[in-house]
């Protein structure tokens, strides 16, 4: 089959992409090499992110790009886009050479990237989003029949005319819809090579259903989809060919056919690897509850009934906008619960605010570190300080560090083990993990009780993680109470002494330590399964999966 | 919540804007007020045709302030380029009638010097167009003042046909304005600049990633301002017969465009609003204004009043689009 033949020749556009679709047909045979990366390489100053990694693509077929975050999966696709230039290695499309000084020029190859962060723009309709910069217009003056009917067209050529209409605002709809419409746009330049970054992070189960009804008919129609997750079940429903990276470097790439799930995650972790999760809690280091929620509920969030106790790591698993945030967010009072109770070391208390957590020595770590967690532009000295000298009275003597003989900033900072090169240097210039470690410092100044983790280790590289989660059970191992949030399920697996799990705003079940992928994800769904039984039966985890206390896989 | 959430809304709400409510609440406050404490009648005539008077020359150059701010911009030379446009203008004419196209050509010229100017400060240079336009406006005070004291020239006689003319009963202003408007409007609902001006206010990173010359963008809303600007001096120029180097400051035109922009609902960061919000913004104003003349209310109090209502108004948009976003 050759690609792009229109189904309905009214709607396609000008004569140069006719021109362009000609003079490729000829290499647009299914199976034959939609693209080739070789020998690919990029540094950032000393660090190598790629380091020689081939990649190529059949004609037609899924292909899932995997590894663990920092292992260069979108490193690469930046190369391939032209957002960033190799070092090294070629890049071929359809058996020629190119090389892509911005991802606009890939755009016009054919080359559409749908990234997780949406290029949509909330207050324009979905026709406007689509034809962005390429709207029809007669000497300046749009064409709003023109651009509605090719709209239309382009959303029945999607099957997805009935979830979408052109002059809905984007801003309305829901992420499922707008990924709808960036694929829908990335059809419209007549995209032969589609790269989706985790596209669905953020989606419900019925609405990944939708998506892979999506991505078979782009499939059926010739273009190559690049499929960039790290959820097993989706890369074995719906890869037929699966690359691994690790480290920036090529580990495999394998049909789909015949792979376990177990020897993906080999591939993926690497036989050697020496970070181990630290080790759980003893029984005995447990202690009396600190922070219990009765009956919690707000805008988003019902029926919370949870607790954690002193010296316990608990487990917060869930899919994107199961209210996993939210729980965070309603315990630190950002936006707290409207009705039920929470109990602090056996007191009730109602937070309007964070400082009033921050006041009863809570600590929140936030999903986002940039914005919610640092300072960027602030020296780490004065990072670490942000919430003990908030908490200060007006005319309090700080001293030279701002925090006036109480823990140092030095001896805050050496605690978690921040590598900078002093403690003036500006928070921005630090690697993730430091950063993270930074944050941490800043909740250890004033925090006794209550930790709160939202993603702790989200782009972190493997070593920052494993530190991540040492100071996480060491700081649980002083007595606090902890709460880690984490999309990770081999995190939540592998850090957690219990494990709760969210789906639709509330609590929908709990698991002990070591709790299997499985289990977790069969209460996160609610047994409402995305996938085909086929599909199913080849992603349940084996034994290599299920992860062993106190150890990764 | 699968079906559901993945219907279409095909809700396109044709809400009558908030500000169009505001405007009427204003003015039946005003008449209320009047007609129980003021001297003469609010709704006479006369009185209407004050308001829309007093609104024509802050109009014009708001319409064009949203230009700017709609592309995440501002201008704040504009006050100082109207200031230039009437003396240049009556200094040019002589009061010949003769000299008006040569006066009209020179106007329009500083007017898209000064505008690509401030476009390029913003986006080649990169400058806060705070900066950048405070800049450009203060370079033309000084030039200006260094070669103009007081009134300079005049404008002939058909020229004031401009500013007192009327076709029929409906003053040549006030024609000139509303096709000012609808222009504007058009422009930018239906046509390809209108949707990149959106689109680039919007979010710059989105537009230029989808093959938009943002910068090109930019630089035209900054000249459509600058030359509503022009506009707005040659009225005054004609208005008032002869151009003066303090007209444009005298009237605040930089700030009160800005204020009337962002009261009219067009959010000062870009990309959402539009020029009927602002020209119910400049309504309300002047409405505000004869109303404070008909109370005899003092300056001074004036000013305190019109502040505490544009303050109002953006707390007003700033609590709901927290509801529709949150």
């Amino acid at each position: 089959m050759t690609f792009g033949e229109p189904a309905r020749p009214a709607t396609q556009p000008t004569p140069a992409a006719a021109a362009r679709r000609l003079r490729d047909s000829t290499a647009t045979e299914d199976g034959a090499t939609a693209l080739a990366m070789r020998a690919i390489v990029k540094r950032f100053g000393a660090f190598t992110a790629l380091d020689g990694v081939d990649f190529s693509c059949r004609v037609g077929e899924v292909h899932a790009l995997v590894g663990e975050n920092g292992a260069g999966k979108s490193t690469l696709m930046k190369v391939l886009t032209g957002a960033y230039q190799a070092d090294g290695g070629e890049i071929e499309l359809f058996g020629q050479r190119v090389s892509f000084g911005h991802p606009l020029d890939a755009q016009r190859a054919g080359i559409s990237v749908i990234h997780q962060e949406f290029n949509l723009l909330p207050h324009r309709t979905v026709a406007q989003n689509i034809f962005l910069g390429r709207e029809p217009h007669h000497f300046g003056i749009l064409d709003e029949r023109l651009l509605r009917q090719r709209v239309l067209q382009l959303l029945a050529d999607l099957h997805v005319d009935h979830f979408l209409d052109p002059s809905t605002l984007v801003g309305e709809l829901s992420v499922a819809q707008q990924q709808m419409v960036e694929i829908a746009k990335a059809m419209s330049f007549e995209a032969r090579v589609v790269v989706m970054d985790e596209p669905t992070a953020a989606l419900a189960a019925p609405e990944v259903e939708v998506l892979f009804g999506l991505i078979r008919k782009l499939t059926e129609r010739g273009v190559t989809v690049v499929y960039i997750s790290h959820r097993f079940r989706e890369i074995f429903a719906i890869a037929d060919r699966v690359t691994v990276l690790k480290d920036g470097v090529l580990v495999g790439t394998r049909e789909r056919e015949g792979l376990t799930s177990g020897e993906l995650v080999r591939m993926m972790v690497g036989r050697d690897l020496a970070d181990y999760y630290p080790e759980r809690a003893k029984p005995e280091e447990i202690g009396d509850e600190v922070i219990a929620v009765r009956s919690g509920s707000n805008d988003v969030l019902h029926d919370i009934d949870m607790h954690v106790r002193a010296g316990e790591v608990l487990g917060v698993a869930g899919l994107q906008g199961a209210g996993r945030t939210e729980l965070a967010q309603a315990l630190f009072g950002v936006k707290p619960f409207t009705s039920g109770e929470v109990w602090l070391n056996g007191k009730q208390v109602h937070f309007r605010s964070p400082r009033d957590a921050v006041r009863r020595r809570m600590g929140f770590i936030t999903e986002d570190r940039k914005s919610e967690g640092l300072a960027l532009r602030q020296p780490i000295r004065d990072n670490v300080v942000l919430s003990f000298r908030a908490m200060q009275p007006l005319l309090a003597r700080l001293g030279r560090d701002g925090s006036h003989g109480h823990p140092s900033v030095a001896e805050l900072t050496r605690s978690v083990d921040v590598r900078a090169a002093g403690l003036y240097q500006e928070a921005q210039f630090l690697s993730g993990g430091n950063q993270q470690k930074v944050v941490l410092a800043k909740w250890l100044a004033t925090a006794e009780d209550v930790l709160i983790f939202d993603e702790p280790t989200r782009g972190i590289d493997v070593n920052g993680k494993a530190a991540i989660h040492r100071l996480i059970r060491e700081a649980a191992r002083e007595g606090m109470a902890v709460l880690m949030i984490s999309s990770e399920l081999l995190e939540v697996i592998g850090m957690s002494d219990r494990i709760i799990v969210m789906r639709e705003g509330t609590i929908a079940g709990e698991l002990e330590a070591g709790a299997s992928e499985a289990e977790i994800m069969a209460l996160a769904t609610h047994g409402l399964d995305p996938l085909e039984p086929e599909a199913r039966a080849a992603a349940v985890p084996d034994e290599a999966v299920a992860v062993k206390p106190g150890a990764r896989p | 919540m699968s079906t559901r959430v993945l219907a279409p809304r095909r809700s396109r709400r044709l809400r009558i804007p908030i500000i169009w409510w505001l405007l009427a609440a204003t003015f039946l406050i005003a008449w209320l007020l009047v007609s129980q404490y003021g001297r003469g009648d609010f709704v006479a005539p006369s009185n209407l045709n004050n308001i829309v008077e007093r609104s024509t020359a802050l109009g014009i150059v708001a319409v064009g302030q949203t230009f700017a701010i709609l592309v995440g911009s501002l201008d704040l030379s504009v006050a100082y380029l109207i200031s230039v446009t009437a003396v240049m203008a009556s200094f040019i004419m002589q009061g010949d009638p003769s000299r008006v196209p040569l006066a009209l050509l020179v106007v329009f010229a500083i007017g898209g010097v000064v505008g690509v100017t401030n476009g390029l400060l913003v986006t080649k240079a990169r400058i806060n167009p705070l900066i950048a336009t405070l800049g450009v406006g203060l370079i033309l005070r000084g030039l200006l003042n260094a070669s103009f004291q007081n009134f300079a020239g005049s404008v002939p006689a058909s020229f004031q046909y401009l500013a007192y003319g009327s076709i029929g009963p409906i003053p040549v202003p006030m024609l000139l304005f509303a096709a000012l408007v609808a222009i504007a409007a058009l422009t930018l609902k239906r046509t390809r600049f209108g949707a990149h001006i959106y689109a680039v206010g919007g979010d710059r990173a989105t537009a230029r990633l989808s093959g938009i010359r943002s910068d090109r963008v930019v630089i035209g809303a900054h000249v459509v301002t600058s030359m509503t600007a022009v506009l707005t001096g040659l009225y005054l120029a004609s208005r008032l017969r002869s151009g003066a180097p303090w007209i444009g400051t005298d009237g605040v035109y930089d700030l009160e465009s800005i204020a009337a922009v962002v009261v009219g609902g067009t959010v000062l960061a870009g990309g959402r609003g539009g020029v009927l919000g602002t020209v119910a913004g400049v309504l309300i104003f002047a409405t505000l204004d004869v109303m404070f003349n008909q109370l005899g209310i003092g300056s001074y109090t004036k000013q305190v009043l019109r502040g505490l209502i544009i303050i109002a108004a953006v707390a007003i948009y700033a609590y709901r689009s927290r509801e529709v976003v949150g």
